[in-house]
């Protein structure tokens, strides 16, 4: 028997959240002031989240563990921010965002929720405008959009390449002055390790002083996550390097359910992995793909330096492969068709794990000041990193994990299991089904931030009003803060002779070989057992020097990568339960006869949602079956 | 390529630093300069030792975490880059690097080449925002915004918020980054309305966190990883003057 309940309200999806918003309980302003909100994270999620509460009159305590709230992983995001505007006049509308999402999701997402934040998307560019985000615009000074991948209209506003720093300024110059009017208290270098639960509701997190090493309480009336996404499990990623998932692992393990957890967004053009020490992979916009064109030598081994490669001896597989959509397919596609060619012996570069992107073709038609005028920034960013002039060489690329689409599960009020528990952002399982779309995810942070969590989170403060703040001293509290040195402490002791990122780079692999871009049953059973007998290695043989009383960088991440193991074991079981293929996640044993991924809408048109039972159990599967009235199922082709 | 390192080591903000040397072997020249640090803690935690603190987060450019004085150079030398976005191709072998935390008087140093930047944020509370709530915004087409002056907006507000300037300028003066944000606020309509409010709290912070004043030595805009303008100070001082004279709102 599943527990889970969504919430959806009844009544026609347009009407939804009109209706419930009218119906929601309040609390009058002069409660607000009584009751306390903890906040875990500062991104393009939490900063908004926070300011809003503020500004509302609640009091509000935020947390990141980055020295300064404006350095949270939102930052770098480049591309855009989505909002159904039809600024354009080019037939967009909420109704189109909300099927081009479903879609893109390859309806594996509920409709309620995306249908939302379809809705509030455009007041979203409102509000961060009138924060002083410097959005393009036209010469008549209007604003500016482009086009993004998956979509047939241009909605995506952006700030060049920087959008994510821009609107995440927006939103942290909004926190700073709630922190001046003594609305927000800001604790930044705290990393969350604990939640605490009294009587069975979230009221409070346990957090390490990063400066000092203090184990600090922090008690609230509710606590909202919006700590990001988890794609640094595979070590080498686009996202920060410091990104994690522990925030929302704890929350796991005290009681809310997991959502999708494998679903992961591999992106297909990232600057490939160079050399051993490399620690991070820089993301190429996919807006490259408009005039770059993608291929690997026909031959095997051909040493040649690629301009001296001819036309007849290149391989440009997606055209060949994808006629129809060529090189603009959609992400997941383009990543496993790069894997493929790699696989077979096809990749170029010193390690044989890149294919070009070349833009020979598009220089010679458009001259190279037209081209510079596209992508002026993404060359200059490439050519720093490698040395190498893509005017004048192509670019070499290969997919990496960047986003992901699973999370905290949560209901329409986007509560997770644990009441007064609210994730928000990348770190709920969301709006994206098996696939984000690009531009979607500051649209769908900001949007949780703004305009939702603030309404869904009075509804249930309204009947907390009279629950006094919990002291700090109780045992909930106490327990928490042993819990947590305890843990420290045993890290610690350990002595081993190996770093842990030595431990997180080896995990990384085992991930992204058996859990990444393609999946099998066999493959997944053999990482469980691979993830397994590294976790064991890792308790008896980490080392992590220094001590907890002072700033100690390997501790924090110890932490990290030790929540990296379960949750790796959660996400290869959650790809072994579901048999179909779908969106990003890709079971070879379900493909068309082309090698494309097949649905298997019978069998798993459902949310699946883990619940964990303790360290050496079973977690349990929980099915919140999602229902399309409003959108006619189709299979994907890009034939 | 093997590299000399001469690195500032100080266990706590209260303690005494010192330089330390070190010496890595192996280095590749498509490493970046971080990846070069991570390289040698790797080595020092195999050798039982404690390994070199320092801050950095994106390591593309765009965070604002990483911050270290290379060779007398905040982020090292390249142009307009910051320390995350330098390669040891730029090294050779046998070279000596002395690495350093950004020295300034209100950016205390933490540990090793981690320093509290802390003063930042509170200069941005001071004013660096417009007053909006959520819920009050007009139709963002509402206030048609001149192309050329988004654009330099955006230039202002591409600053990352590291550092570099304080750490460049001989009186550790913060007026670059005030000044980068102050424009970019008061170059757009939305936030032109409280320009002068703006200008007078956030300079009146810098002050009184102890940041030294500009003598407009340029020094800050040739070390910005992002290549903010000096103009930007020029147009902060003239909102300051006229704000100054007239009484603010
Ligand atoms: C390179 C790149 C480019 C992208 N480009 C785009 C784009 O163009 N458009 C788009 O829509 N999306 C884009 N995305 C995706 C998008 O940037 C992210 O999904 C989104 O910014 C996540 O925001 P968030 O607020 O949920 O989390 P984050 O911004 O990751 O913030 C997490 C916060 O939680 C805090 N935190 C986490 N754990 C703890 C803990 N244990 N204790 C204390 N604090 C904690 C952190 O300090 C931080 O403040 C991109 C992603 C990448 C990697
Ligand atoms: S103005 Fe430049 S140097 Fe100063 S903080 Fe901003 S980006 Fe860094
Ligand atoms: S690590 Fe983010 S700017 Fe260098």
């Amino acid at each position: 028997m599943s527990k889970l309940d969504a919430k959806i309200p009844e009544g026609p999806l347009s009407d939804k959240w009109t209706k419930y918003k009218a119906s929601m309980k309040l609390v009058s302003p002069n409660n607000r002031k009584k009751l306390d909100i903890i906040v875990v994270g500062t991104g393009i999620a939490g900063a908004p989240a926070a300011a809003s509460l503020a500004e509302m009159g609640y009091n509000v305590k935020v947390f990141c563990f980055q020295d300064s709230a404006r350095r949270a992983h939102s930052v770098a995001a480049q591309g855009g921010i989505n909002a159904s505007r039809n600024n354009k006049n080019d037939g967009d509308s909420v109704y189109r965002l909300f099927y081009d999402m479903i879609k893109g999701g390859d309806y594996r997402a509920r409709e309620a929720n995306v249908y939302r934040v379809a809705e509030v998307s455009s007041d979203i560019i409102d509000q961060l405008t009138a924060q002083g985000v410097p959005f393009a615009r036209e010469y008549g000074g209007t604003l500016a959009n482009r086009t993004f991948g998956g979509v047939q209209v241009s909605r995506t506003f952006y700030a060049q390449g920087q959008t994510g720093q821009q609107v995440l300024l927006g939103a942290y110059s909004a926190l700073k002055r709630q922190v001046a009017k003594g609305k927000i208290q800001m604790l930044s270098r705290q990393q969350m390790l604990e939640l605490v639960l009294v009587d069975g509701k979230a009221k409070g997190i346990v957090t390490r002083n990063l400066v000092s090493g203090d184990i600090e309480s922090h008690a609230a009336h509710a606590v909202v996550l919006a700590s990001g996404g988890y794609g640094t499990i595979y070590y080498l990623s686009t996202l920060a390097v410091n990104s994690n998932g522990s925030a929302a692992w704890q929350a796991y393990k005290k009681g809310a359910f997991f959502g999708n957890p494998s679903f992961v967004q591999i992106h297909p053009t990232s600057i490939p992995v160079l050399n051993d020490y490399q620690a991070k992979l820089t993301l190429m916009s996919e807006s490259l793909r408009n005039d770059g064109r993608i291929w690997v030598p026909k031959s095997k081994d051909d040493k040649r330096l690629p301009n001296e490669i001819p036309d007849e001896e290149r391989d440009y597989y997606l055209e060949r492969r994808y006629p129809a959509f060529g090189n603009l397919v959609p992400r997941d596609v383009a990543a496993r068709a790069a894997k493929e060619r790699c696989d077979n012996g096809f990749g170029v570069g010193k390690t044989g794990l890149a294919v070009y992107l070349d833009f020979r073709d598009a220089v010679k038609k458009q001259g190279v000041k037209a081209i510079q005028g596209k992508y002026g920034n993404l060359f200059d960013l490439y050519q720093k990193i490698t040395g190498d002039s893509p005017y004048e060489t192509p670019m070499m690329i290969y997919p990496a994990g960047h986003y992901t689409m699973g999370g905290l599960w949560v209901d329409y009020n986007l509560m997770t299991t644990i009441p007064g528990l609210f994730a928000i952002g990348e770190a709920n399982f969301s709006d994206h089904g098996a696939n984000r779309l690009g531009a979607s995810s500051l649209m769908q942070g900001a949007g949780d931030g703004y305009f939702i969590l603030p309404y869904t989170i009075s509804n249930y403060l309204a009947d907390e009003i009279t629950t006094p703040l919990p002291s700090t001293d109780i045992p909930e509290f106490q327990e928490a803060v042993e819990n947590a040195k305890m843990r420290l402490q045993k890290f610690l002791d350990i002595k081993g002779t190996k770093s842990i990122t030595s431990f997180h780079k080896r995990l990384g692999k085992i991930m992204w070989d058996y859990v990444g871009m393609s999946r099998n049953e066999e493959g997944l059973k053999k990482a469980i057992e691979l993830i397994d007998q590294l976790q064991k290695e890792f308790w008896v043989d980490v080392r992590v020097p220094g001590k907890l009383d002072e700033i100690n960088q390997e501790l924090e991440k110890a932490s990290r990568v030790a929540d990296f193991f379960e949750l790796a074991k959660l996400m290869a079981i959650d790809a072994l339960n579901r048999k179909e293929s779908c969106g990003a996640h890709f079971r070879e044993e379900s493909q068309t006869e082309g090698g494309e991924a097949q649905r298997i809408d019978k069998d798993y048109s459902y949310v699946s949602a883990w619940e964990y039972k303790g360290n050496d159990k079973d977690p349990v599967l929980h099915k919140e079956t999602l229902t399309f009235d409003n959108i006619e199922v189709k299979v994907r082709s890009y034939k | 390529m093997k590299i000399k390192l001469n690195i500032w080591k100080q266990s706590n903000a209260k303690s005494k630093g010192k330089f330390e040397r070190f010496e890595l072997d192996g280095v590749d020249e498509e490493m970046s300069f971080l990846e070069m640090l991570d390289a040698l803690n790797e080595k020092l935690i195999g050798e039982n030792k404690e390994p070199v603190a320092f801050e950095h987060d994106c390591r593309e450019g765009i965070c604002g975490s990483c911050g270290l004085y290379i060779n007398g150079h905040p982020h090292g030398t390249g142009s307009e880059i910051g320390t995350c976005q330098l390669h040891m191709r730029e090294f050779k072998d046998g070279d000596t690097i002395t690495v350093e935390p950004w020295r300034a008087q209100s950016f205390p140093v933490l540990k090793d080449l981690i320093v509290d930047r802390n003063a930042f944020d509170k200069i941005m509370a001071a004013g660096g925002f417009v007053s909006v709530d959520a819920g009050q915004a007009p139709d963002a087409n509402a206030n048609l915004v001149n192309k050329n002056k988004a654009d330099k907006a955006f230039d202002a507000a591409s600053c990352i918020g590291c550092g570099a300037c304080v750490a460049a300028c001989k009186n550790s003066s913060a007026m670059l980054f005030v000044a980068a944000k102050a424009s970019q606020l008061s170059l757009l309509p939305q936030g032109k309305v409280e320009a002068k409010r703006r200008a007078l709290n956030m300079v009146a912070k810098m002050d009184e966190l102890g940041f030294g004043s500009c003598t407009n030595t340029g020094a800050c805009e040739i070390e910005c990883p992002k290549g903010i303008s000096i103009e930007y100070i020029g147009q902060l001082n003239r909102e300051y003057l006229s704000a100054s004279f007239s009484e603010a709102e």
